[in-house]
């Protein structure tokens, strides 16, 4: 797991001092909070803490409004990003079924990341490629009429061993 | 002056002049229609989010929320009909649907809005049933249980934390079906900015929030043979204790309570009043030190633990102004186990004290690092709040309202009038005044009435002449009045010399603590906190002993252990320090 980030960096502070100068400033926490998910992918509680101070909104405003969106996340998004597409038409055509087979590999439910920090698993509403349904997104590829088989290959492209099972702790 | 601009419209078939602006459930209210209502509450903003006030208006689609939705001319209002109760009931039930079936056994004694809503609109039979929310009870906390499984979302809470009290430490987190009332991160309380008060318990119409429970300690205490248990009693509660044997607010039962308490098997009925009176001296002693240097002025009260939370996690920087005093329960406690013991020739580490308390926050406070006995116990063992009280009295048989009246144990159970309007806001400020007065003159004051800081009012300001010295002072009572106060002297706006604070709106009186309101009132009465202080104004009025500083079983305790007021000894056992804390609210 990547650690905590300590602090927000220069230009995000700048970014709120600057939101902050103009009129009903702390109407820009949903802005703020954007920039702050698309460079850590992810909203970390020390960055809305700090969110907090710097925009003078009780915290609990900031994981109000922040926990109310889909969009934003609270987990450290992985190194390989897999999003797979939930729209209709790649629903109809076995999504489902590609996610399933995804989060048995993986282990983890959408939304979460592997405990190694190297992959994570998100659904998207409709990635506006219908033709190619189902469709994965690995990063910024495009893999399309993917069917639940495909999806060990798919993996082991980018270094995914299927995990080793536990070994059962035997009963003294 | 402009002049009100009224229309007429008509409510169940009843012509009303009503102001403009004015909403349909405040007319009705006028008329004697009491529409049913859960989520709203006269002192908070409106949410309009249970529909439980729906109401319907001719020509329009759909029922409207009247708790929100301002009368206009021609109106033509229905508040009852076959529709409204269906829907209400529907309403209703679908909220019980979703909240756990444990009335018989929950901590709200019956006395649950919820339940009593759902009596009234005649919810009989239950027709729905789908998923349960699911949330395991949050404990963490010395004063306040969160169990977000029985709350209904209606975010009284969240509105009293943030618009009464300045905290906003709660709000609802995610949304739908994952709606969650708590505070950020889903922390718990205890790690959160909550500073104890108690008002969400207050408002909570359910027992989502609820107080940390100490009576099994105290039953526990009282059942054990090696242990000497004594109690002390808050100035507040005598005002508010009858309320919950069916005297009408206002009534004071202080000789009631001492019998009660005898009877409960407590071996010592002390009052809390005498470590008021002993606040006084010592807390007037450091303003007059303070005063003579001109330094960490204003002087701010500590007798509120709601409010020293609140300074140590918003307005750390007013730390060196806070007095050093620990709270009259804390200096009670710490005489009981220490000079007390010495004199009775008891163990301290076998006395068990117990303080009936109006308040949350001295949960929190009887087990700050700062209130612990060297031998690592804290020096009051167990606090409850005035509802625990009346519960436990009833648990163990006490037909309170036939009681004759008791009076307190000596050698602690003695005290001014000074002690006994502690519980109402202005009243710390009144006390201290009456003995700042004759210290700085040397005189006796004149009148004891200082008529200026009484009253409900959020902020009280007055300038007190002391014979040609001039003093400012300041009280406030709600957190976010005393923000008002507090960002004013850091703007160097006020120029004050001594400052009042207490957490509670009204103050102790209507305190995280006190009993749920009776019939006809509600929480955050501003009649309710005036009834009960007048009835404090009146015992202190009936005294012969008025000033803290004229009271001999203090002095006697002075002339015997403790020595010169503020000096080494009283500074080792009767004083304490703050420190500032995370996480930092925002003010």
């Amino acid at each position: 797991m990547t650690s905590e980030p300590a602090s927000l960096p220069a230009e995000i502070i700048e970014y709120i001092r600057e939101c902050m100068a103009r009129e009903n400033g702390e109407s820009y926490l949903i802005p703020v909070l954007q920039r702050i998910q698309k460079q850590f992918g992810y909203l970390a509680k020390e960055h809305m803490n700090q969110v907090s101070q710097l925009m003078q909104i009780p915290a609990v405003k900031v994981t109000g409004v922040a926990t109310f969106y889909h969009f934003f996340s609270f987990i450290p998004k992985g190194e390989i990003r897999i999003t797979i597409c939930m729209g209709t038409a790649c629903f109809v055509r076995g999504a489902d079924k590609v996610l399933a087979k995804l989060s048995e590999l993986l282990a983890i439910a959408p939304g979460q990341t592997t405990p190694d920090g190297k992959f994570s698993l998100e659904c998207a509403r409709c990635l506006g490629a219908c033709a190619l349904a189902p469709i994965v997104l690995v990063n910024d590829r495009v893999y399309g009429n993917v069917l639940p088989a495909d999806v060990p290959k798919i993996l082991k492209e980018y270094g995914f061993e299927k995990p080793v099972q536990p070994k059962p702790v035997k009963q003294s | 002056m402009t002049a009100v601009e009224t229309i007429n419209l008509e409510i169940d078939g009843i012509h009303v002049h009503a102001e403009k602006g004015r909403t349909i459930m405040e007319v009705a209210d006028s008329m004697g229609i009491r529409i049913p209502r859960l989520c709203f509450h006269p002192q908070l903003s409106t949410l309009g989010a249970c529909r439980v006030c729906i109401v319907e208006v001719e020509g329009m689609r759909n029922p409207v929320a009247s708790c929100a939705y301002p009368v206009s001319a021609g109106m033509k209002i229905k508040t009852s009909s076959p529709t409204l109760r269906r829907l209400r009931r529907d309403i209703v039930e679908l909220l019980l649907d979703n909240h756990p079936r444990e009335c018989q056994t929950c901590e709200r004694d019956g006395n649950c809005e919820l339940q009593n809503l759902a009596y009234s609109l005649g919810v009989r039979e239950r027709l729905f049933a789908g998923e349960r929310k699911k949330f395991k009870i949050e404990k963490s906390s010395r004063a306040v249980i969160r169990d977000a499984e029985r709350c209904i979302l209606c975010g009284r809470c969240v509105r009293v934390c943030e618009e009464v009290q300045g905290v906003c430490n709660l709000d609802v987190q995610k949304r739908g079906f994952g709606s969650v009332v708590s505070p950020a991160h889903g922390e718990k309380m205890a790690e959160s900015v909550c500073i104890h008060c108690g008002q969400c318990i207050n408002v909570c119409p359910t027992a989502a929030l609820i107080e940390h429970s100490d009576t099994e300690a105290v039953l526990n205490a009282l059942d054990d043979p090696d242990l000497h248990v004594i109690v002390q009693t808050a100035p507040s509660i005598r005002a508010a204790v009858g309320e919950g044997f069916g005297f009408p607010p206002g009534t004071p039962t202080t000789g009631k309570m001492v019998t009660a308490l005898r009877l409960m098997g407590f071996s010592k009925v002390f009052d809390t009043n005498i470590g008021a009176d002993l606040t006084i001296i010592e807390e007037s002693e450091e303003f007059l030190s303070r005063l003579k240097k001109n330094e960490k002025l204003p002087l701010i009260t500590s007798c509120s633990p709601g409010w020293i939370s609140f300074m140590e996690r918003f307005y750390p920087e007013m730390i060196p102004n806070a007095s050093t005093c620990k709270s009259p329960m804390s200096m009670l406690s710490t005489l009981v186990k220490t000079c007390y013991a010495e004199k009775k020739k008891l163990d301290p580490e076998k006395i068990f004290v117990v303080a009936i308390m109006p308040c949350t926050a001295k949960k929190y406070e009887a087990n700050r690092p700062e209130h612990m006995a060297p031998w690592g116990k804290p020096y009051t063992d167990a606090v409850l709040t005035t509802r625990e009280f009346i519960w436990l009295a009833k648990c163990l048989g006490v037909n309170y309202r036939e009681l004759p009246d008791g009076e307190f144990d000596a050698p602690l159970g003695m005290s001014s009038g000074a002690g006994d309007i502690f519980g109402a806001t202005g009243g710390v400020m009144e006390a201290a005044l009456r003995t700042a007065y004759e210290k700085v003159t040397g005189d006796t004051c004149p009148n004891l009435n200082f008529l200026e800081v009484r009253g409900v009012a959020g902020v009280k300001e007055a300038t007190i002449d002391l014979k040609g010295t001039e003093i400012n002072v300041a009280v406030a009572n709600g957190l976010h009045n005393a923000k008002t106060v507090l960002n004013g002297i850091l703007r160097g706006e006020k120029k004050l010399h001594i400052v009042e604070v207490m957490a509670c709106p009204g103050g102790c009186v209507a305190g995280g603590g006190q009993p749920y309101p009776p019939e006809g009132m509600y929480v955050l009465d501003p009649n309710l906190a005036r009834m009960r202080a007048k009835a404090l104004y009146a015992i202190d009025a009936n005294k012969q002993l008025r000033k803290s500083h004229d009271n001999p079983e203090i002095m006697r305790w002075y002339a015997e252990y403790l020595g010169e007021p503020n000096g080494h000894r009283t500074h080792e056992l009767l004083h304490t320090s703050y420190t500032a804390k995370l996480p930092r609210g925002v003010r």
